[in-house]
């Protein structure tokens, strides 16, 4: 039977109506596909394509499309579509890692620096000063080459200089929250800090995290690529950043060993921009005539 | 102002002071040591000499007399001995700092200016196609590897098309002085400045159009329309003195991150600074060169905090009477 009567519009949940709106962007959505296709390739690929990323398959340095090797081989003769395919591995791994390292310090430092305020605030933002002096790539070249370059310490390194930005936004964000009525109710009814903290605060500073940290995924793929282009990755993995490292000095034999994999890295951090843009349209709607 | 002043440089001295302890602690709690890496590289040692290298770079002492040494040391200008070079640091790192300052300034004023300029542009006519390029341009930007850029302008300016030297700062082959070195010099800087300034160009073109949209909104721009005042006025007079303010905040902040794309672009265009060192010190396993680097970097960002500061208040008067 059909319903005669005009149905009331159902209440939509905040994240249906950012969904929504993030549906209505093209190049976000875009971002999306090309994000999801590189994770699934990069994931299921090496059971697909079997051939060895670090092993002499043919002769080194062919360009693309003349042999059974389809992108051509690198100046060891190693297959560079094998490459590309493992190395987004790595490459998605520390990216993720370091992002997630990334947003726990800096919301963890923002919020009990935004929460607190007064002397707590000013010892932790002495240390996000602190942070933000630090020439981030050096330190992070230090830390790996002391330490050993393995998947961990190369993603701790990153986590370590990256979180500056995000802690400052989760205190400007919680300085302005927790004034508001909303938090104060809740206090008055002796709700503990804890519960502030996390459950009713964070949730409400939640849009504009979810961006940074979005973003930050970007930006540690794209450390990660600048760490293992100057060598500093684990030696017995391919990663995107040392194919280009490895194949810097034959660019003028064989263009190609380089030319792809800054592309797979380009068009992954792309994806990841738009995607930020498109959820910051989606939760500022006001913001999108900028 | 005084007390402000000297409040700032209190703070700039103890931050680098916490980078030496830092950068102090992370050597003694790393696994391996230097005798160790000189050893391997010399192919073997004796015990007695390996005991006679630690008594000499001072490892058999506690690590509070160790780190007090350091500290003593770096106050007068020492900050080690490379163990490849078997030369002061110091003097490595004042033979490549010249290199790296004219490549960084460089890159950052090009970032600067033509960021500035295309972000005020595009917050102006927003609907061009210059608006929706700039937008296109600065998303790019962001997403390649600056390292990546660098080899693909080489392809593209000096492999396909050969007008710009691939790489160094100067002709190997010619001996020249005067203005015809100066020439070359340049020369030779043009890609490296253009690939650093690409990722800043991004940033600045964003930042300043953004900021841009925000001040031409605000009343006093309509005030200042609604008084008559011609376009050209309170675009450059009125909007932009204010909307280049965070531009000129963010440009002091973003130094670190400049430095830290310039060993990436040096090291691509085997440009002979600071950045090329660091890359070397890493194949070399030279710990105290690239410790050496680490601080000097972020005293020099630390300086240019302070002198981001004096900038932005010739910009805005406002803040020097608070």
């Amino acid at each position: 039977m059909t319903d005669t009567t005009l149905a009331a519009p159902k209440p939509v949940s905040p994240s249906t109506q950012a969904w929504r709106m993030f549906r209505q962007n093209h190049a976000a959505v875009l971002g999306l596909a090309i994000l999801l296709a590189i994770i699934v390739i990069s994931l299921a690929g090496p059971f697909i394509y079997t051939v060895a990323p670090r092993e002499m398959v043919w002769m080194p340095l062919t360009p693309p499309g003349q042999s059974e090797y389809v992108l051509g081989t690198d100046y060891l003769g190693r297959d560079l579509l094998a490459g590309l395919i493992n190395g987004g591995r790595v490459t998605l791994a520390v990216g993720f890692t370091a992002a997630l390292i990334t947003v726990a310090i800096g919301i963890t430092v923002g919020a009990l620096a935004g929460f607190f305020g007064g002397r707590v605030d000013n010892l932790l933002m002495r240390v996000t000063e602190f942070f933000q002096v630090l020439p981030n790539l050096l330190f992070a070249m230090v830390v790996v080459m002391l330490f050993g370059a393995d998947l961990l310490n190369i993603s701790i390194a990153i986590g370590i200089v990256s979180w500056t930005s995000t802690a400052r936004l989760t205190r400007a964000e919680f300085m302005r929250i927790r004034e508001m009525d909303f938090v104060k109710a809740e206090r008055s009814i002796g709700a503990a800090n804890g519960r502030l903290i996390w459950k009713v605060i964070l949730p409400n500073a939640a849009p504009p995290l979810i961006v940074v940290s979005a973003l930050s995924i970007g930006t540690a793929i794209l450390f990660e690529a600048g760490l293992s282009f100057l060598g500093l990755s684990d030696p017995n993995t391919t990663s995107w950043g040392r194919m280009i490292g490895d194949n810097r000095p034959y660019i003028l034999d064989s263009p190609w060993g380089v030319t792809f994999p800054g592309l797979c890295i380009f068009l992954t951090v792309l994806a990841i921009s738009l995607i930020g843009d498109g959820m910051n349209d989606a939760f500022n709607p006001k913001l999108r005539e900028r | 102002m005084l007390q402000g002043t000297l409040n700032r440089l209190v703070n700039a001295a103890i931050l680098l002071v916490a980078v030496l302890v830092l950068n102090f602690t992370l050597i003694h709690i790393a696994p391996g040591d230097p005798v160790e890496a000189i050893v391997g590289e010399m192919g073997g040692a004796t015990p007695e000499m390996i005991a006679q290298m630690r008594a000499q770079y001072g490892l058999d002492q506690p690590f509070i007399v160790q780190i007090g040494t350091y500290l003593g040391n770096v106050l007068t200008g020492d900050l080690g001995m490379s163990t490849y070079y078997s030369r002061p640091v110091t003097g490595l790192i004042a033979e490549r700092i010249g290199a790296t300052l004219l490549l960084v300034v460089t890159a950052l004023l090009v970032a600067l200016i033509l960021g500035t300029v295309l972000g005020v542009f595009s917050a102006r006519k927003r609907r061009s196609v210059l608006s929706h390029l700039v937008t296109v341009i600065a998303l790019a930007g962001f997403s390649a590897p600056v390292f990546w850029v660098g080899i693909m302008l080489i392809l593209l300016l000096s492999v396909s098309i050969p007008l710009l030297p691939i790489s160094g700062m100067t002709s190997s082959s010619a001996d020249l002085t005067g203005i015809a070195h100066v020439l070359d010099v340049l020369h030779h800087l043009v890609l490296p400045a253009l690939t650093l300034a690409t990722i800043y160009l991004a940033f600045y073109s964003r930042l300043s159009r953004a900021s841009m949209l925000e001040v031409l909104g605000s009343d006093y721009i309509r005030t200042a329309r609604a008084k008559g005042l011609p376009q050209r006025m309170v675009i450059y007079k009125h909007a932009l003195r204010n909307a280049i303010l965070p531009v000129v905040t963010f440009a002091g902040l973003q130094f670190g991150q400049l430095i830290s794309g310039a060993v990436l672009v040096e090291t691509v265009f085997a440009w002979p600074g600071l950045g090329t060192l660091a890359f070397e010190s890493i194949l070399r396993r030279d710990t105290p060169t690239l410790l050496g680097i680490l601080f000097f970097s972020s005293m020099m960002v630390v300086v240019m905090n302070l002198l981001t500061d004096v900038v932005y208040r010739l910009v805005d008067p406002r803040i020097q009477a608070r």
